[in-house]
């Protein structure tokens, strides 16, 4: 076939502006404007809001246990602490307080708000609203590690073997969806029910052979999800690595606001497609394998959150992190207190309390989700 | 199209397509495709189901990676293949055949994707005003706050034209962006494509079945099929019937449009008696 190849005479154009520095669109007034979605004042008072809960929080959820110890007391042995000064409390209520329940409600906030970005940036990622680290194998990729190395004494810490653990278990997802076809989200997600599955078995496994007895019940408690364990160690490791990982995220957030149409619209935007999703991805690993090592596995907080804090700000992911990191905070030392207390001197794992009070939540959401489209 | 026939002298204002290709497991979907059209014009790219276009579209604004040898999209004396993706990003913007979206997103917030190259992490961009301007062009100003999944097709198609729009592109590249629109809709498009061209010098390169509406709207048509190029000129002198039945399969009639003078297509599959 022959082919003519275009090669005409310019017209007598005007000079092109390189670049995009001119605005080709003129003025208009701004459009008015309504929506069902918060903006401005009401905006900023669900921000605020948020961020005196959290400490208000903090203090109330230290208050509360059975060791019947008055709320002033508990908070005079805070400052006291704080300022350097003796406990007015006996060593052993001072421990229960200090580095008890303290470290305990520190904790639950780390994980609640790790375990909340998580979500958000998995949904994301895989354009799914149901998303959430579980769908991708990522937390029971985080079990096998650390029960890995709580049981067969393999010598790291069970932090970096739960991160190991996320990382390989998202490899293997990856590769995975990426065998059956062009990466897409649907893929990904049976993808990673699969190695979900698979990590489970293995964990089982792991335990089956080597607990006998009490320590049986020990296991899987944690393996629930559990903040019994809490000390200062968890509260450095938790909050470092939620600082360290949430504050670049945050700031990067438009990146994922771009994911929003699909990968072709991300690249047509000017993103790495790959490279941004390889971070994304290792990131919420790092938070997932953190959160797992901390407290085992704790299901629907990833998955709530991110919803209600769409619904609340909107779409745009500077907005929803935030918001996500804040409530998943507050949320998780709420439920974690119901669990340690609700039915003491028994302790539930908290696992199975985000379930109970998670379902129900995720069901609503799936309800709207449905009856919109 | 023959990879060795020499580049023509080109002026930096046009927009200059060369060598681009793209295989999937050895097949060859975009086969060395080479073209050039002045800048600030509109070009219509045709051709059958699966000859490349949406492909090709891709390759020009890099959302995938060409892997013929020397491959470039000059426009302005730039190479837009050779640009950083956020410089690219601000010059080239694509609308997609099909977008689909799982999130409760309203309208605007859309439209305010494609703003995301000029923003930096320390800083949002001064966008409303870009922002209300792309919506109003596109005539998707009056559901700026409705959800984009309660959209009819014709309105989401609007409301992604109105987030290239956003971009401020010099180059703009649309998908069969006349699918779901209703007729005085597509003549609305056109005139709107051809106020932006006449206003701000944008080029652009629209893939359409609509074979009348190539003939009536555009400057150039480029024929793809299986690929390759295998026509390309002057609107509407590159088009004829004898084209269209090694391209298409069909016989096609060209009458005039007894209002403008310019060409409208009628098809009958081969063989069919004509009159
Ligand atoms: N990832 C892929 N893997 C294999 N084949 C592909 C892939 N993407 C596209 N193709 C094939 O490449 C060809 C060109 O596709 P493309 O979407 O560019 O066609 P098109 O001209 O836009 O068609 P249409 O008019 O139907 O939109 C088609 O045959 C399609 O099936
Ligand atoms: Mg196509």
């Amino acid at each position: 076939m022959t082919s003519t190849r275009i090669r005409l005479p310019v017209p007598s154009a005007p000079s092109v502006a390189e670049g995009a520095g001119e605005n080709p669109m003129p003025a208009t007034p701004r459009a008015s404007r309504r929506s069902s979605r918060l903006r401005g004042g009401p905006r900023a008072a669900v921000y605020v809001a948020a961020a005196t809960t959290l400490p208000a929080s903090v203090l109330l959820a230290v208050g509360i246990g059975s060791a019947g110890i008055g709320i002033i007391d508990v908070w005079q042995t805070v400052v006291a602490h704080l300022a350097g000064m003796p406990s007015p409390l006996s060593p052993l209520r001072d421990g229960i307080v200090w580095d008890i329940r303290l470290t305990r409600v520190l904790t639950a906030a780390a994980v609640g708000a790790a375990l909340a970005v998580s979500g958000a940036v998995m949904q994301a990622l895989t354009r799914n609203v149901l998303a959430d680290p579980y769908l991708l194998g990522l937390s029971s990729g985080a079990s096998v590690g650390a029960v890995a190395a709580l049981m067969l004494g393999v010598a790291i810490m069970p932090t970096v073997a739960a991160f190991l653990g996320a990382l390989a278990a998202l490899t293997l997802t990856l590769l995975l969806a990426r065998s059956l076809g062009p990466i897409s989200p649907s893929r990904t997600i049976l993808a990673g029910i699969t190695v979900s599955a698979f990590g489970v078995a293995v964990t089982s496994f792991l335990i089956f052979w080597n607990v006998q007895g009490d320590s049986y019940r020990e296991v899987l408690n944690w393996l629930m999800g559990s903040l019994a364990g809490s000390g200062w160690a968890t509260v450095a490791v938790s909050w470092a690595v939620t600082a360290v990982i949430g504050i670049p995220l945050v700031l990067g957030a438009r990146v994922l606001d771009a994911f929003a149409f699909g990968d072709t619209a991300a690249a047509s935007l000017g993103i790495h497609v790959t490279r941004a999703r390889w971070i994304f991805l290792a990131v919420v690993a790092l938070l997932t394998g953190m959160a797992v090592a901390v407290s085992g596995a704790i299901g629907f907080i990833g998955l709530v959150l991110p919803n209600a804090a769409r619904l609340l700000v909107g779409f745009r992911h500077r907005l929803i992190l935030p918001l996500c990191a804040l409530a998943g905070a507050t949320f998780m030392i709420w439920v974690d207190t119901g669990a340690r207390t609700l039915f003491a001197p028994r302790e539930l794992p908290v696992g199975i309390m985000t379930a109970l009070v998670g379902a129900p939540i995720f069901a609503l959401v799936l309800w709207r989700h449905r009856s919109r489209s | 199209m023959t990879a060795a026939s020499a580049m023509p002298a080109v002026s930096a204002h046009d927009l200059s397509v060369h060598g681009l290709s793209y295989a999937v497991r050895g097949k060859m979907l975009v086969d060395d495709v080479s073209f050039d059209v002045p800048a600030g014009t509109l070009t219509a790219l045709i051709g059958p189901n699966g000859a490349g276009k949406s492909t090709l579209l891709r390759l020009m604004n890099g959302a995938l990676a060409s892997n013929g040898e020397g491959a470039a999209v000059m426009l302005g004396g730039r190479d837009l293949l050779r640009l950083s993706r956020r410089e690219r990003a601000k010059t080239v913007a694509l609308v997609e055949q099909q977008s689909t979206i799982e999130f409760a997103v309203t309208v605007r917030e859309a439209v305010a994707l494609g703003r995301i190259p000029f923003r930096r992490w320390w800083a949002g961009a001064g966008d409303d005003r870009v922002i209300d301007d792309a919506l109003r062009l596109a005539g998707a100003g009056a559901w700026a706050d409705r959800q984009v999944a309660t959209l009819s097709g014709g309105e989401r198609q609007r409301v992604t034209l109105a987030r290239a729009l956003a971009q401020q592109p010099r180059l703009l590249l649309l998908d069969e962006p006349t699918n779901h629109l209703d007729i005085a809709a597509q003549l609305d498009l056109f005139a709107l494509l051809r106020d932006l061209i006449d206003r701000t010098h944008l080029t652009v390169v629209v893939a359409l079945h609509d074979l009348s509406a190539a003939l009536n709207d555009s400057d150039y048509v480029v024929v793809l099929s299986g690929g390759r190029v295998v026509a390309s000129g002057v609107t509407p002198d590159a088009v004829d019937a004898d084209l269209i039945r090694r391209v298409y399969g069909v016989e096609a009639a060209f009458v005039a449009d007894p209002g403008s003078g310019r060409p409208v297509v009628i098809f009958r599959r081969l063989g069919d008696v004509g009159d």
